[in-house]
This record gives structure tokens, sequence and C-alpha cells, in this order.
């Protein structure tokens, strides 16, 4: 699957990224790319294709952000939730 | 003592490794089972804690492993867990069992370390920790089912109130030595096929034991086929102690695979994903099921409301801050004061008891000089030491680095880094101690290189005793002043982690996948267990060191001994303008003389040379030598060398001599301009060997303390040279 990570995606659902979520918004997970160190890091800390994850909410600063996935908080930057693509709200 | 076992009694389990998530309750299970009594010390090679100790009663040793989400070797705790529960990590035995904590409110992620574990084949105890918190959040967990899905034993606990310790104590003592069944989630039937072809060869090689061949075969394949640099040269590390001919068939298995699944790594890791929810649905029960259960509102999220609001949120973070310092100031020093009247009425009682003599001398400004220097720096860090526990243990350590990142993430650092170099502000030795919460290495060594620019509490006498010498009561003056040294230091440390991200230890981004774990009121008596761990690291570790160069310093401006022929003109006319009353005068004068005439007095008159240019002379060469035992020494030596005696930075007798020292021709030493040559160069130079010694132990290398000294000296030699030449030059 190729993913093309481009300054403002299109709105459609496939090209969707986990950083455009707004702060209370859910979607289930499509597929996890990016760099290998970081796509296999939130493989296992369980962003699986399929998982619903919530954005609870921003940093102060704009970034990083706040998930709730699998009943649990991870954090994660906005550089590293753009290679994760989403499907519908 | 020659004692046989009976080679038929059942296999006595002797080691267990205490494995979980972090923030699982992990060490308080163990604190609990321990009885808070265990020794810390390092793995080998690596800062990486390790705890041992007894389980309360019995002759079973407990090792607490650091705490990791997987088995993966992309991180180094990871790695460590992993290579530990192999019995690869040298100086550590292999554990015959495994006791699994596991966070009962967070099922899923924290199944997923189980999951890889007991495929190892060890007996297995699970501890299902924190059923309280689960409880709240509306989850019940079935432990007799989650028990009969796994095949191991479930203890249900909550390590904070001590519910279900005796029973999991009972459990751990019972281990039969049963391994547990085998991988109950199934592969596409090539992976399985491969999967078994690599466990034939890891057995038949002995360096894997047997019963753990399958599970490592599966952690083989995933890091070979991963693609991320760390886990791709764990499994070629792997291959390289195999022969030849097993290292092709794992090869040939590996990219056979590969061909047939491009993504087969993510492919295991969804399938166990896969068979953990389906686990997860069984075992979870939610009576007071919301509509949507995920959102519900917790306490952690009430207050996570507050701490991380777009404005509340930096607002509390700098009031913390705040308190921080404030308790590390208003605690540390009176106790540090009664430690220096301590240091100080052992000495005059050593004096008044001991005949004078090298002896005496070596006692009092050798033996009783190092050890104060290592004791005065315990307050401070000890009190800094459990601060950051309680930072961590709260949970609110993760909540600084959420809201610190961005602003990190600037010069190419980690949110983790801001507290670490935030607590060198009080003293670089915590800070650099603190960065182990950093699990990138070149994050981590960035951060521990800038710490020392930070301008520590150390460096204050200083900067007192040169602005008052040179801005007088100008006051608005002096506080600018001031601010300026301490804003040079932090703007120097951000400019070098940026050179240093770029150059020495240029690597991919960091990533930010951080939990953010619930808030939890901690413990005393971990706090304080955990304070006094560390306080010791630093007082056998750097303490040693640190009175060695104390003694070494004491040496060099004792010996060799001056006499009276020795006496230079200046000091005879001195002393015969004395009147009969001034006998302590004449003391300072002969001090001043002896220290002129030590081997310390020739090294301050042979660097005389390279440090004019910058506008100092011998005397202040002598106080910038011996700063680096630890740099408030200079306000001390000062006073030796200006012969005014013992003094400290509010003596306005030294800020008098010092202004009024002159060149021989007869032009003023320390004009505004060479004083503030001299801050700056103490803003920017290493001269501590505390932290140098403490570099050491945290790189585990010569280079990195040899480099941090080099790198800062230069760059304050620099900069004075700079300011000195630059201000002359314009006709300041």
């Amino acid at each position: 699957m190729s993913l093309n990570y481009s300054e403002k995606p299109p709105m459609t659902e496939n090209s969707r990224c986990l950083a455009d979520l707004t702060p209370g918004q859910s979607a289930t997970i499509e597929h996890v790319g990016g760099q290998a160190e970081v796509r296999f890091r939130l493989l296992e800390m369980g962003l699986t294709n399929g998982t619903s994850v919530r954005l609870v909410r921003r940093a102060p600063l704009g970034d990083p952000l706040e998930l709730d996935v699998r009943g649990y908080r991870l954090s994660l930057r906005k550089s590293e939730a753009r290679g994760v693509s989403i499907g519908a709200v | 003592m020659a004692r046989s076992a009976g080679s038929d009694a059942p296999p006595q389990i002797c080691e267990i490794a205490v494995a979980g998530n972090p923030n699982s309750g992990k060490t308080t299970v163990f604190n609990s089972l321990t009885g808070l009594r265990h020794k810390v010390a390092n793995y080998a090679g690596v800062t990486v804690e390790k705890r041992e100790g007894y389980l309360s009663g019995t002759k079973i040793l407990l090792i607490d492993l650091p705490g990791a989400y997987s088995l993966s070797a992309r991180a180094r705790d990871e790695e460590i867990a992993r290579d530990v529960l192999l019995g690869r990590q040298p100086g550590t035995k292999r554990p015959q069992a495994v006791l699994l904590v596991i966070d009962a409110a967070n099922l899923e992620r924290n199944l997923y370390l189980v999951s890889q574990v007991i495929e190892f084949g060890m007996p297995v105890v699970i501890a299902c920790n924190m059923m309280d918190t689960a409880r709240r959040r509306g989850m019940l967990i079935d432990c007799a089912a989650l028990s009969k899905e796994l095949g191991v034993p479930v203890i249900a606990t909550i390590a904070s109130t001590g519910e279900g310790i005796d029973e999991l104590r009972a459990a751990l003592m019972g281990i039969d030595g049963a391994r547990p069944p085998s991988r109950q989630w199934r592969l596409p039937s090539e992976y399985e096929l491969a999967a078994s072809r690599v466990a034939g060869v890891m057995e038949s090689s002995g360096i894997v034991p047997g019963y753990a061949s399958r599970g490592g075969a599966l952690l083989w394949l995933g890091d070979f086929l991963a693609g991320d640099a760390a886990s791709r040269q764990s499994a070629e590390r792997f291959m390289d102690r195999l022969g030849p001919d097993d290292a092709a068939i794992l090869r040939q298995s590996a990219d056979g695979l590969s061909r047939e699944y491009p993504d087969s790594a993510a492919m295991v890791i969804e399938g166990r994903y896969q068979w953990i929810s389906q686990v997860a649905k069984r075992v979870i029960r939610r009576p007071q099921l919301a509509t949507d259960g995920s959102a519900r509102v917790t306490t952690t999220d009430r207050i996570d409301r507050v701490l991380t609001h777009r404005i509340l949120g930096p607002l509390f973070f700098a009031g913390i801050m705040f308190v921080l310092f404030l308790s590390i100031f208003s605690w540390a020093e009176p106790i540090m004061g009664w430690i220096e009247g301590g240091q100080n009425a052992l000495s005059r009682w050593i004096a008044a008891h001991m005949p004078a003599g090298a002896l005496r001398s070596l006692m009092t400004d050798g033996v009783i000089a190092g050890v104060g220097a290592v004791v005065s720096f315990f307050p401070q860090i000890s009190i800094l030491f459990f601060c950051l526990a309680v930072l961590e243990d709260s949970g609110y350590m993760a909540r600084a680095a959420f809201i610190m990142d961005r602003l990190m993430a600037h010069v190419g650092l980690h949110g983790k880094s801001f507290i670490p170099l935030l607590s060198s502000y009080a003293c670089a030795i915590p800070g650099i101690m603190a960065t182990r919460t950093i699990e990138d290495r070149r994050d981590r060594f960035t951060t521990i290189m800038i710490a020392p620019l930070m301008s520590c509490s150390a460096r204050l006498p200083v900067y007192l005793l040169l602005i008052s010498a040179v801005f007088g009561h100008r006051t608005w003056l002096k506080s600018g002043v001031m601010f300026g040294l301490y804003l040079l230091g932090t703007v120097t440390a951000l400019i070098v982690a940026m050179i240093l991200k770029r150059t020495l230890l240029a690597g991919p981004r960091p990533s930010f996948i951080m939990e953010l774990p619930p808030y939890h009121l901690p413990r005393l008596s971990s706090l304080l267990r955990s304070t006094w761990d560390r306080s010791k690291l630093f007082l056998t570790g750097a303490g040693t060191t640190i009175f060695c160069v104390c003694v070494i310093v004491w040496a060099l401006s004792y010996f060799p001994r001056m006499n009276e022929a020795g006496l230079s003109a200046d000091a005879r006319a001195q002393l015969a303008n004395l009147q009969a009353n001034e006998l302590d005068k004449r003391d300072n004068i002969l001090a001043a003389e002896q220290l002129k005439s030590s081997y310390m007095g020739r090294l301050g008159h042979f660097i005389e040379p390279a440090i004019k240019p910058l506008g100092y002379d011998w005397r202040i060469g002598i106080g910038i030598l011996s700063s680096f035992l630890a740099r408030e020494v200079f306000v001390g030596v000062m006073g030796i060398t200006f012969a005014v005696g013992p003094v400290d930075e509010t003596s306005s007798d030294l800020r008098e001599r010092m202004a009024g020292a002159t060149w021989p021709d007869g032009s003023r030493i320390l004009t505004p301009l060479t004083a503030i040559g001299l801050m700056v160069f103490y803003v920017l130079a290493c001269q501590c060997v505390s932290t140098l010694a403490v570099v050491h132990r945290e790189t585990q290398s010569w280079r990195w303390p040899i480099f941090m000294f080099a790198y800062m000296t230069v760059l304050a030699y620099g900069a004075a040279l700079g300011i000195h030449q630059t201000g002359r030059w314009i006709g300041w």
C-alpha cells in the first residue's frame, strides 16, 4: 500500500490521518505507516488495524497529541500521527 | 562444602525474574514481596538499574527487570529484559521462572508482553495488579478465566494496599516447574513452517534453551524482518554466534517469508493483538457498562483537564517547578550549613589535638575537605532525587514531558530532556542521573553533554563575589549581570544541543511515543527507598573520585614546603610592617606565600601566559585550577592567594583586595571587563570533577567526560578571550 503524505490531504476518507482528528473525535485505524522504528512501536503499543482510537487533547503548544487507545493514554507527535491513516469517524 | 541435591527431587526454583510494562505497579509489587530489602546495581555495561532481593523469608531471589512493553530489540530496556530471560545478560543468572505484573485496568496492552514471555516456555505466575483501578473504571477482571485462557496461575493483587501479596508469595513458592502451554494463536502455515525451522536451529545450537526456542524463533524473525536498524542488528548479532550453515538456514527462512509476506513483521504483531482482543473480551466483565466504555471520565481525566490545559497547564507546570526549586534551596541550604559547621568544628578539633605538620594538614585540608565536598552535595542531591521520585511516581513526569516536548523539539530534543536540564540549575549531578528515563541513547547523551552549562548553585558564590567586587552597590546592574549569566548558560546549552544533534549524535528523529499513566498518590516508603538508592549510587560512584581529587589538590598546594629563606621581598616587607598584635595577618601572608611556592602556585605561574590574554594573573589562575574540584572552592582560594584568610563571598575585605589588586605596571587586574570575562568563563567551563565522574558512570566510557571537559573548556576560554580582547580593542 502506498501512502501519500501531502501537506494538505484531500478530505476523502482514505487519506485522512490521525493528526487530522479534532479533540474528542474517534476513528478506526486503517494502516500504520511511517519510519520503521516508529511504525513497529505504534503497532506494539496496540495501534493495529481496526483498533478504535480517540483524540483526547493536544498539548498546550499544539503538539504532541494525547490518544485514548485500548483503554489507556498514549502521546505521540503530530509528525508520527501523520503516518497513521484512519477510516470513518 | 559438598552437599548433593537429590537428583530426583523437583527442580529447585532459585531465581525468578519480575517482568512487566512500565506503570504496571511492578516496582511496588517487587517492594512488597522483598519487604523493601533489596540491592540496587547496574546491569553490566549499561546504566539500567538492576534490583535484586529475596522473596521475604525464602532463598528465592527476585530479579526486577526493566519495565518493557515488548521484548523487542528497539529499546535498550526491553533488550535487557529479553537478554536476562534468555540467560544472555552477563553477570545475571538465567531465571528459572517469571513473575509477570500486569495492569488490570490496561489489560490488552499488558497482555502483549505476557504473550511474548509465556512463549519462552518458562514457568510463569501472573500478578493481575491494580484491580481497584480497574473496578473504578467499571471493569471486573475474571482472574480464573484469564488463568484458563493463558494456562498459567493468575493472582489478583492491589500492591498499593498489599491485597493479594500473601497469595502471590504462596504462588511463587509453589512454582513446580510446570511449563505453560505452547502458543495458542496461529500464523499462516508458511510462517509456522519457517518459525519451526528457526526454532530447530536455535535448539540444536544450544545458545537458546530448548523450551524457549519457539518463542525465541518468533522474536528473531520479527527482528530480522521489521526493517529498523536496531532490530536487524540484534538479529544479525545472533546469527554471528551460529555456525555458517545454521546462519544460512535462518537467513533463507526469513528471506523466503519476506517474499511471501512483504509485511510479515506487522502481521505477527497484529495476529498477537487479535488473539489478545478475544482473550480480553472473555475475561473482562463490564457490569456498569456505559454507552461508550472508553469515554468514561476518570479521576485522571479530571486532573488532566487542568494540568494539561492550554493555559492552566503551563501555569501549573511553572508553579510546580518553582516549588521544586524553593524546596531545594530552603531545605538543602540549612543542612549544608550544618555540614559545613560540623566540618569546620572537626577541623578545629583536629588542629587543636594534632601536632602541626603534613599529617594534620592532610586530615584537615585534604580528607575532611574531600569528604566535605562529597557530603555537602548530598542534601541538595537527595532532595532533588526525592522531588524527582514524587514527579515520577505520581505520573506527572510524563505530563511535564508532554507539555514541554514542543519547545524541546526545536533544538532536536525530547520532552523528557526538560526536567533533567531544569534540575541542573540546582546541580548537574542529579540532572545527569535523571536522564536515565530518556530511552534514545543520542538524546540522552546530548542532554548529559549540555546539562553542566546550566548555571548550578555552586557557581552562585563565584558570581556573587565577582559581581560585587566590580559593580559595587549598583543593584539594578548587578541583577542584570546575574540574569545575563543564567541566560548565557541556557542559550549556549541549546545551541550546543542543536550542533551535537546534527554532528556527533546525529540520527533519526527520536519518537515521542509515550504512555501517559494514570495519576497515583505516591507512597512515602517507595519514595524514600528510591531516593536513598539513587543517592547511594552518587556516594559510592562519584564520591570516591571526588575524594581522591580533593586529596591530590591538597598535595599540590601543600608541597613542596617553603622555608623562611624563600620568602619573596614583597612578603618580607609586608611582614616587617606588621604590628605585634597582627599575628593572624602574619599567618595569612605566610599561607599566601606557601601557596605561591607550592606545585599549585607553580602551575598558576606556568599557565599565566595562557590566561594573561584573558586578563587574569597567576592568583586567579590558581583559583581556576583549584575550582576544578568544585567551583565554590574559588572563593576560598581567592581568600588565601589574596592573603585575607578564611572568607566567604560576602567578605568585604576580599572584595576590596581583589578590586585593588594590580599588575606590576600598576594597572588594575580586576576591571569590570575582566570580571565579566571571568564570570563568562565560569558559566561555560566544566570545573566540576563530580560532574565528570557522574558522566563517566552514566555513559560507561571516558570518552564522553573527556569530550565534555574539552569542549566546555575551549568554549569558556574562547568566550573569555573574545570578551577581554574585544573590550580592550574598543577601549573599555
